[in-house]
């Protein structure tokens, strides 16, 4: 029988991965692929090119094999990457273009590459026909080393460095670094797969139970209670039911999920699982960001062998149960780490957001019921399973329950992800980082992410928790705690933030596709001190714009995209030094 | 989806079913041969509401699945498949076009869909039904309205005494009380010299029939020939006298009636150009030469008229037409809603009227036969931005249009050395035409397809004037033709 | 079906379960503007000019694609609702050539919109600009000028332009050339954020896509960015006058589906050939003869 109709059209899902493939192999989505590909697929070729394109990490024009992604983002920016890719231009030639010195790379600017305490960082893709890419994580770079990385041939892989991990308390990140991520055993001896034990064991009720004692909520911005989610999807009588792990840490200046995933990729499968079971999932995706190909492999190994060792597929653990994980990658779009530009994107659409309702644990991905979870968040259901949830909603305040993973960045003595009791004091974590670096004067801290807010000095005595974030209108947001110190240009890092919301916009809504572009063009008005009319009515308007992308917009992108920069118009006197 | 190419449409569909040309019974009857041997016919239905179905199934014995996909070349399991999803499904229509009907046995391919409706209960139901696609945008109402040989309008048989005598009475004149003949029967009689004089309206046949070199030298010996059109077709250029028409769609008033049985309003948004004038007007003007004042009615006082002789268009006043945006018949009076589907009467305990008959037919071979010297199936159609003769059509600029071309399949144009764009002689058993090779990996190896939307080619000099004895239509579905390389091919881009 | 009662500014409107905000607005007479709506077409809620107030939620809500529900209190004219209103209308304003949008511009004039306060825009980008641009990167803008969508118009058959300059990216070309009528797929939105654009596969030209002008792109476009050649070439001529022009309603001289086409005619000629929306048989969608066959009228002359 000839395959077509609904069965065809089925195939969709398997585009973003089919175009990953001509990608890795060639390094550009020539027409000649991406036609082969529709026909195999039996997807339309304007619509696989309109996912294609939508995609930064993918080209749709001939682009080199080897790309250098520079990244210019703000922590970067803190350290120096305007200049080094100023410099870059110089030596290499515009972005995009083939280098002179090698016609077979090329560089170009990219956004937060999620290696902030690294800071300034890039990332080396190379293509292989033979379908085995080279994805490479640079920290702490400068131009030499660059350089070196685009141009020399056989040099040794760099080793990734590993994260500075501190804090207070130990509990997600008690295993990063005592153990080899990529052995299993060595996971099991440090007690991996014991809370999932109990979880077959206490079966889906009690899972849910145990979470909704220990108060978790979810860790990925929004606060929303995670028992909560998945009961109601548990409740749903729409059968599949999926699970995903959204593991698409885009925020500027985050990079806590990475440290977990490249570390621990053991407990994202444990933990997957056990929300699995509770949300009587059969399914799980987990959905990485493009950008980390260190991620990718070690957690594709770690499925692999967990499947090897029954821990997954059929009868998990020796019980009756059921599940699997399928792995995809992202290609460069922050905005897929909103749930449901996520669905659309595992889907094989364009990651343009959904309106809600409906909800996603009614109809989500594939318009079946489904749990969405992000790393972290998960993270925290081992130990809540393992111990108890009393014992977890002990820690923290009654409000914030648990430890949470803060990044910090910028102008810090010690960058690195720390781990604090929920509802421990900014300034704590500070010091326990050692302060502002250089023992410079502290200017402001952006926490949360350029979705988050900055913060005065006077206002680093915030307990760290949902509710206190809250009262002094800020958020938690990714746990970012970036530090600028009184050197720090406010005013540049407001104009990246701008852009930034101008490129990861989705461009489905007017209020953020148009919006993000008039706030970007605002600020440079400001910056260079050519207000259209008075420097009020600049403000009056830039309000306006930020109030009718929060009320209007259809996702969270533009929700926030003005948070930040209207936080430090309010609190700091940015452009008037200028 | 169901055709020998392999088309856009059959690309979407959920199952292509590619079977050989003409062997659309085989198709019907082993489908209906899986449903019997899985017990998947509507016994209740088939008891209740049909005639005939002992033989019918007596007749199916021979239609295995094995026999089935030897006659169609559709593998005996997707028949099967097809078979079973139509059966249990709560709703199914089937919709045919021209490929069932332009074939020798063309009324005997419908009443296998027939017996498949009736064995399965798929029909008088809403989303049920079978249903002829239409071509062209008033054929349906062409019949309504009595423009067929044996039915007076609103498909009232011109034999019964009763009916013709109240058209008698409505109209001042007598009727024939037998019938007329068809297009194809008109040919014949002007073969014998039995038919000297042919009035022809808005048809170009000269093009659109099937053997165009005996069509043409009929056409040539009518001894007077009138033909009435919006254009000077090749029909009229052998023609004594010409009359020039309004175009029925936007010069003149009226309806027009579609495939799903909707009466729809036509208006005058135009004046006709020249001397061209309303069809009405001009066989108004011939009655009165001919020496009957039939009035210069309007459309509408026609239609009026037409609603009280036709119990089916009754309730259909212009005013509700507009106000409906159509209705579909029948429509007995102005307050019946029209009817979205027929035969609802055959769910009806007892059965309102006849019970609806099983024909038992077998499948029988295109006539056209396919040799050593005519090894190839060629079936003609229509392209998506073209219409018929192409006198419409042919006047924009389709981005779509590429002219005519003998499609064949890539093995084809490999096996007779033939690239792209490649003048080549196609002959029949008729005739032969010059044409460019267009290669088209929706067809299969012995499959060409052709249409006759071009003057430059005259496609239906290789068509057979092979009539269905039932309905006139000719197999223009199945030609055999053989493909000759040109001495000095030039090359078309 | 039951009725849901809600209450919109102050008073109770009834509509039948299922029906949506903007179904209720409509019934209660309450003029709300809608650009990327169309009866015909699945709601995409991209547009956001339709957004009201309601009760106990965030953010404001599409009345396009929210469905009543019982209690629900809705304001349509509040502050917030007005300013999110007039920014859309500036935002595409002060962006796309909206000359031909008549609707958009009596809601312009109705929220007193004044897209210039973005600063003159910018002058327009070399060809092909926005068709290359990269997901993720723009050159940093000066800020003096408003940056716009403005483009040479795409010409590459002759049945109709694109001129992408008026489009607003409604999406609404793209539903009815792909599930929600002609189920081609030979466009759509390709890039992202403010590049995003309407686009075939490589931004082929349209003879070389999967296009079959069936043109119910054009039938649904609702700024013009999407016009016949024939109403292109008179505007650029200065010969197409509205004025001059009668409007009738006729069926389609082709097949037998029986489409309803509303006809225009000025001077004596057939200028252009739309399907009205409510016509039941196939809602205004056409195909290439029914849209662009009907030349053969006036080349008999």
């Amino acid at each position: 029988m000839a395959v077509g109709g609904d069965q065809a059209r089925a195939q969709r899902h398997r585009l973003l991965p089919a175009l990953h493939g001509l990608s890795d192999r060639i390094g550009w989505i020539s027409p000649g692929a991406l036609n082969y590909v529709c026909e195999r697929l039996r997807v339309p070729p304007a619509d696989a090119y309109g996912v294609a394109s939508f995609y930064a990490l993918f080209s749709t024009t001939p682009r080199a094999p080897q790309i250098l992604h520079v990244c210019d983002d703000i922590a970067c920016r803190l350290a120096g990457a305007e200049e080094l890719c100023a410099q870059l231009e110089q030596k290499l030639g515009p972005p995009h273009e083939p280098l002179p010195q090698q016609q077979s790379a090329c560089w170009t600017r990219s956004p937060c590459l999620g290696m902030c305490d690294r800071a300034p960082a890039a990332l080396f893709i190379a293509a292989d026909p033979g379908g085995s890419p080279r994805g490479e994580p640079l920290g702490e770079v400068d131009r030499p080393r660059l350089e070196q990385a685009l141009l020399s041939e056989d040099r040794p892989p760099a080793q990734p460095a590993r994260a500075t991990v501190a804090g207070t308390q130990r509990t997600l990140l008690r295993r990063i670094g005592k153990i080899d991520p990529e052995s299993i055993g060595d996971y099991r001896k440090a007690g991996g797969f014991t809370a999932l034990r109990r979880a077959i064991e206490i079966g889906p009720a009690g899972i849910i139970h145990e979470v909704d004692v220990a108060k978790l909520t979810g860790r990925g911005g929004a606060a929303f209670p995670t028992a909560r989610k998945w009961e109601a999807v548990a409740r749903e009588p729409a059968r599949p039911h999926y699970l995903i792990c959204n593991a698409d840490e885009s925020e500027p200046g985050t990079f806590k999920d990475r440290v977990i995933m490249e570390e621990d990729p053991f407990a994202v499968i444990e933990a997957m699982t056990i929300a699995a079971i509770a949300g009587g999932c059969e399914r799980g995706y987990l959905y990485v960001r493009g950008e980390y190909p260190l991620a990718s492999s070690r957690l594709q190994k770690a499925i692999d062998e967990a499947r090897a060792a029954g821990m997954l597929g059929d009868g998990i653990c020796g019980s009756p149960l059921r599940f699997d994980i399928e792995m995809r990658r992202g290609a460069g779009a922050y905005i897929c780490g909103e749930e449901t530009a996520l669905f659309n994107s595992i889907e094989g659409l364009r990651g343009e957001p959904r309106n809600k309702p409906p909800f996603p644990v009614r109809k989500g991905l594939f318009g079946k019921p489904t749990i969405v979870n992000n790393v972290e968040t998960l993270a925290n259901v081992i130990e809540i399973v393992a111990k108890g949830g009393e014992a977890f909603a002990s820690v923290g305040t009654p409000g914030s329950t648990g430890t949470k993973l803060f990044c910090l960045c910028g102008h810090i003595a010690r960058p690195g992800l720390y781990e604090v009791p929920l509802g421990t004091m900014l300034a704590e974590l500070l010091a326990l980082a050692g302060g502002v670096r250089g023992g410079k004067r502290l200017q402001a801290v952006l926490l949360g992410g350029a979705a988050g807010s900055f913060l005065t000095p006077a206002e680093i005595g915030v307990p760290l928790s949902f509710e206190g974030a809250r009262a002094i209108g800020a958020t938690l947001g990714s746990g970012v705690v970036m530090v600028l110190d009184e050197t720090a240009d406010l005013g540049g890092i407001l104009v990246r933030i701008a852009a930034f919301f101008r490129d990861e916009s989705c461009g489905q809504c007017v209020p953020c596709r148009v919006g993000t572009v008039r706030q970007e063009e605002l600020l440079h008005r400001l910056r260079r001190g050519r207000p259209l009319g008075s420097a009020t009515q600049e403000r009056d308007l830039l309000a306006q714009i930020g109030q009718v992308m929060r009320d209007a917009s259809i996702c969270g992108l533009g929700q926030t995209a003005s948070s930040a920069i209207e936080s430090a118009l309010s609190k700091f006197e940015v452009f008037n030094r200028a | 989806m169901v055709d020998p190419r392999r088309t856009a449409t059959a690309a979407w569909a959920d199952t292509w079913l590619g079977l050989d040309v003409g062997s659309d019974i085989a198709l019907s009857n082993g489908m209906a041969h899986e449903i019997l041997e899985r017990g998947l016919e509507h016994r209740e239905f088939i008891e209740h509401a049909t005639i005939g179905f002992a033989e019918y199934r007596a007749s199916l014995d021979s239609y295995t699945p094995q026999v089935a996909t030897r006659m169609t070349g559709v593998p005996a399991n997707v028949i099967g498949e097809v078979a079973r999803a139509y059966a249990q499904a709560d709703k199914a229509l089937i919709c045919w076009t021209l490929g069932i009907t332009e074939h020798h046995n063309a009324v005997d391919n419908v009443f296998a869909l027939i017996n498949l409706a009736l064995l399965t209960g798929k029909v008088g139901r809403y989303g049920c039904g079978l249903n002829p696609l239409r071509g062209q945008n008033n054929v349906q109402g062409g019949g309504d309205m009595g423009a067929i040989p044996h039915h007076l309008p609103g498909f009232q048989d011109i034999t019964d005494d009763a009916l013709r005598a109240k058209f008698e009475r409505a109209w001042g004149a007598s009727i024939p009380a037998k019938r007329g003949l068809r297009l194809n029967e008109m040919f014949e009689a002007i073969e014998r010299g039995e038919l000297r004089a042919l009035y022809v309206i808005g048809e170009n046949p000269l093009v659109s029939e099937a053997d165009r070199n005996r069509a043409s030298h009929l056409l040539a010996s009518v001894e007077h020939l009138v033909v009435q059109d919006i254009f000077l077709t090749q029909t009229a250029e052998l023609a004594d006298v010409v009359l020039p028409a309004a175009a029925g769609w936007c010069e003149t008033e009226g309806t027009v009636t579609s495939s799903e049985r909707r009466v729809q309003r036509v208006r005058k948004l135009l004046d006709p150009p020249g001397e061209a004038r309303d069809d009405l007007e001009i066989v108004c003007d011939i009655a009165r030469r001919l020496g009957t004042d039939l009035g210069r009615p309007s459309a509408q006082q026609v239609w009026d008229e037409l609603r009280t002789l036709s119990p089916m268009h009754a309730g259909m006043s212009y005013a509700r037409l507009e106000a409906c945006s159509g209705l579909q018949w029948p429509c007995y009076d102005e307050q019946h809603p029209g009817e979205l589907f027929l035969h609802a009467r055959l769910w009806e305990d007892p059965v309102r009227g006849p019970k609806a008959p099983f024909h038992a037919v077998e499948q029988e071979d295109p006539v056209d036969t396919l040799s050593d010297e005519y090894p190839i199936r060629l079936t003609t159609g229509r392209r998506l931005d073209s219409f018929n003769s192409g006198v419409q059509s042919g006047l924009y600029s389709s981005p779509l249009r590429r002219g005519e071309s003998f499609d064949i399949a890539p093995e084809d144009a490999e096996r007779y050395g033939v690239a792209e764009g490649e003048r080549v002689r196609v002959s029949s058993r008729r005739g032969s035409v010059t044409v460019p090779v267009h290669v088209d990996p929706g067809l299969r190896p012995g499959l060409a397809f052709m249409t006759f939307h071009f003057d430059d080619v005259a496609t239906n000099v290789l068509t057979i004037e092979a009539n269905d004895p039932k309905s006139g239509t000719a197999e223009f579905k199945a030609s055999a033709v053989r493909l000759e390389k040109l001495e000095s091919p030039m090359q078309v881009s | 079906m039951p009725d849901v009662t809600i209450e919109i500014d102050g008073k109770a409107v009834s509509v039948p379960e299922g029906a949506t905000i903007l179904a209720a607005c409509r019934a209660a007479g309450i003029d709300t503007p809608t650009l990327c709506y169309l009866e015909n077409l699945t709601p995409v809620n991209v547009c956001r000019v339709c957004v009201v107030e309601l009760e106990g939620s965030r953010t404001l809500v599409p009345s396009c694609s929210r469905q009543a529900e019982s209690g629900m209190k809705v304001k349509t004219d509040s502050a917030r609702v007005r300013t999110s209103r007039t920014m859309v209308l500036e935002f595409l304003a002060s962006s796309v050539d909206v000359s031909l949008a008549d609707d958009l511009q009596r809601q312009m004039r109705r929220y007193g919109a004044q897209p210039g306060r973005y600063g003159p825009p910018a002058p327009p980008p070399k060809a092909d600009q926005r068709d290359a641009s990269v997901a993720g990167h723009h050159d940093p803008p000066s800020g003096d000028a408003a940056h716009t969508v403005a483009q040479p118009v795409k010409r590459d058959n002759e049945l109709y332009v694109r001129d992408y300059t008026k489009c607003i990216l409604c999406y609404k070309c793209v539903e009815a050339c792909g599930s929600d009528a002609q189920n081609t797929f030979a466009i759509a939105v390709a890039g992202r954020g403010f590049d995003a654009r309407i686009s075939t596969e490589h931004a082929v030209p349209l003879p070389d896509s999967a296009c079959v002008y069936c043109g119910n792109c054009i039938g649904v476009c609702p700024t013009g960015a999407l016009m016949f050649v024939t109403e292109h070439d008179r505007r650029a001529q200065g010969t197409w006058d509205p004025s001059r022009q009668n409007k009738g309603e006729t069926i389609c001289p082709y097949c037998g589906v029986g489409c309803n086409l509303e006809v225009s005619t000025q001077d004596g000629e057939i200028v252009k050939v739309m399907s009205p929306l409510e016509s039941g048989v196939t809602n205004g969608h056409l195909c290439i003869k029914g849209r662009f066959g009907w030349q053969f009228v006036g080349k008999r002359r």
